[in-house]
C-alpha cells in the first residue's frame, strides 16, 4: 500500500507543473503504469482524490494507461509480450531478453485550465 | 533538461512523442504539458544524492529486502561477527515500530539508527538521508539498510544504495519469485536463508526457486545460508568483499552503480529536479563507465542434500552502466561436475546517460 506515497509525490509534481505553466488548475492527468512498476492502478485511483484534496489538482481526471510487458529477445531479435513471472521470448522461448516496457510509473502529461491574464487596464 | 537531448525517450514511450503521437497534440481550451517523468522523481533525485554521498566517502551501500522474519537481522548479526571489526559497518534499520532490531545490532558494537516508519510500508530516500546525517561514517566501508519486512513496496523505492539483496527463507516457499516478480527482479543477489531447515522441509526445491528467479528475468546470483547456524556466511562474506573491491574500482574510475532494477523511471533519468527554482547542478558523468572485479562464491545444494561450493573471479570494464549476473544451468542436478553458463547481459541501450 505505497500508492498513497506515490500519489503524494504525483501531486507535488502536478503543483510544480502548474506553477511552471501559468498556475492553471490541473484538469486531466495521464499516467502510464506497467505491471512491473509495483503500483496498482486501481489503488492509485482511490488514493488520488485523498492526496489531491485542497491542491491545484483537486478534482482532476486521472487517466491511467496500462503498459504491457514487452521484451526484446537478445537471441532471435523478436519483440513480444510476456507475463511478469514468465519473462521469455514469445518467439523462441529464450530467457535472454531485455525488457522494453512494463515497469513504467510515468507521469506522461498534464492538461491545465488556461488562466487568462487580466487586461492591463485592470491592474 | 531531458527533453532537449531526448535521453528520456525510451523504446517503451517513443511512440508518444512521434509525429501524430498523443503528446504532440494539444486540446482545445487547455494547455497540455508533456512531463514524461517517473512518479517517484523526487525520491529518485534524493537517492542520487545519497549515492553520491556514499561514493564520496568510499562506502558501499547494500539494501536488504525480504518478507518479515526471513532473517535480515540475523544475517547482519552474523555479518558483524564475520567482518571482525565492528567499525567497518553501520546499519540503518526500518520497521513500523520498536527499536528491537537496532538494539540487536548495537549489542554487537555496531552503530545503528532505527527508523520507525509508523504505518509506512517501506523506506524512502528521504528517510535514509535523514538517518545518514545521524550516523558517524568516519572509516565506515559498508552501510547496510535493512528495509521494512515486505515483499512488495520496498522494491519501488531507490534509496541510493548500490546493491539490493533479496532474502528468501526456505519456509516461505520456492515460488515466491513468481508471486512477487517486482521484488525479485530488483535483486542483485538472492539469498536463500534458513537452509538448515531444508532437511525437514519436503516442499522447498532450491532448483525451482532459482528457476522462478530466472523466469522473472533475473540473472542475479543465488547464495544459500543459515546465518544463525553459521552456514553459508563465508560465501556471503566473499560476495561482500568482492563487491567492496568492485566499489573501490568504481570510485577510482569515478563511476557508480545502481541496483539491478528500479521501477518506473529508472531509465528516464531526470537531470533537473522537479522544482524548477531549486537549482542543483548534477554530474551524471559519475554514472557512466564501469570497471569492476567480482569474486563470486556459489554453494550448491542438491536435492539429496549434497553440497559443494566453488568460487570464481572475473573482471571487466565497460563504458556504460549495465545489469550483469550469472545464470547457472544445471543439467542433471545429481551429476558432478555440472556446467556453468555465465551470462552477462549488458543493457547498454537502455542505460546510457548523456
Amino acid at each position: 500500500m505505497h500508492e498513497l506515497s506515490v500519489c503524494q509525490a504525483l501531486v507535488q509534481q502536478l503543483e510544480d507543473v502548474s506553477a511552471a505553466n501559468g498556475r492553471g488548475a490541473v484538469e486531466l492527468v495521464r499516467l502510464r503504469i506497467g505491471p512491473l512498476s509495483g503500483v496498482e492502478a486501481a489503488l492509485l485511483r482511490r488514493a488520488f482524490p485523498l492526496a489531491s484534496a485542497g491542491t491545484v489538482a483537486a478534482g482532476a481526471e486521472l487517466v491511467i494507461t496500462a503498459a504491457p510487458i514487452v521484451v526484446h529477445c537478445n537471441e532471435c531479435g523478436a519483440s513480444s509480450e510476456a507475463a511478469s513471472n514468465r519473462m521469455l521470448c514469445g518467439a523462441c522461448n529464450s530467457f535472454r531478453v531485455r525488457m522494453v516496457s512494463g515497469d513504467e510509473m510515468l507521469l506522461e502529461s498534464v492538461e491545465l485550465a488556461v488562466v487568462h491574464a487580466a487586461p492591463a487596464e485592470m491592474l | 533538461m531531458c527533453d532537449t537531448c531526448g535521453c528520456n525517450i525510451t523504446d517503451g514511450n517513443r511512440y508518444l512523442v512521434s509525429p501524430g503521437g498523443r503528446l504532440a497534440q494539444t486540446e482545445d481550451g487547455r494547455a497540455a504539458v508533456t512531463v514524461l517523468k517517473s512518479l517517484l522523481d523526487e525520491n529518485d533525485h534524493q537517492a542520487l544524492h545519497n549515492r553520491a554521498h556514499f561514493d564520496a566517502r568510499g562506502i558501499l551501500a547494500i539494501n536488504l529486502m525480504s518478507s518479515p522474519g526471513a532473517g535480515k537481522t540475523a544475517l547482519l548479526e552474523a555479518t558483524i561477527d564475520a567482518l571482525g571489526d565492528p567499525r567497518r559497518m553501520v546499519v540503518i534499520e526500518g520497521d513500523l515500530e520498536t527499536e528491537n532490531d537496532a538494539a540487536r545490532i548495537r549489542a554487537k558494537g555496531v552503530e545503528a539508527i532505527q527508523i520507525a516508519t509508523g504505518s509506512a510500508c517501506h523506506l524512502d530516500a528521504h528517510m535514509v538521508h535523514d538517518a545518514l546525517h545521524r550516523l558517524d561514517l568516519e572509516g565506515v566501508e559498508l552501510v547496510f539498510i535493512e528495509n521494512v519486512g515486505n515483499l512488495v513496496c520496498p522494491a519501488s523505492f531507490d534509496l541510493g544504495q548500490h546493491l539490493n539483496v533479496t532474502l528468501l527463507s526456505v519456509t516461505e516457499g520456492d515460488d515466491k519469485p513468481a508471486k512477487y516478480p517486482v521484488m525479485f527482479r530488483a535483486a542483485d543477489l538472492m539469498l536463500l536463508t534458513k537452509t538448515d531447515l531444508l532437511a525437514v522441509l519436503d516442499d522447498f526445491d532450491t532448483v525451482k526457486a532459482e528457476q522462478a528467479l530466472r523466469l522473472v528475468g533475473s540473472a542475479a546470483p543465488v547464495l544459500y545460508a543459515s546465518p544463525r547456524k553459521g552456514a553459508g556466511v563465508d560465501q556471503w562474506l566473499a560476495w561482500i568483499e568482492g563487491e567492496l573491491i568492485a566499489q573501490r574500482a568504481r570510485i577510482e574510475a569515478g563511476t557508480t552503480r545502481r541496483p539491478a532494477v528500479q521501477a518506473g523511471g529508472a531509465r528516464l533519468h531526470a537531470t533537473e529536479p522537479a522544482r524548477g527554482e531549486h537549482g542543483h547542478a548534477h554530474s551524471h558523468g559519475a554514472e557512466h563507465g564501469h570497471a569492476h572485479t567480482h569474486t563470486h562464491s556459489h554453494e550448491h545444494r542438491h536435492a539429496e542434500g549434497r553440497v559443494h561450493a566453488h568460487a570464481h573471479t572475473h573482471a571487466h570494464s565497460h563504458g556504460h552502466d549495465h545489469a550483469h549476473g550469472h545464470a547457472h544451468t544445471h543439467g542433471d542436478p545429481l551429476e558432478h561436475p555440472h556446467s556453468h553458463d555465465h551470462d552477462h547481459d549488458h543493457e547498454h541501450a537502455a542505460e546510457v546517460k548523456p
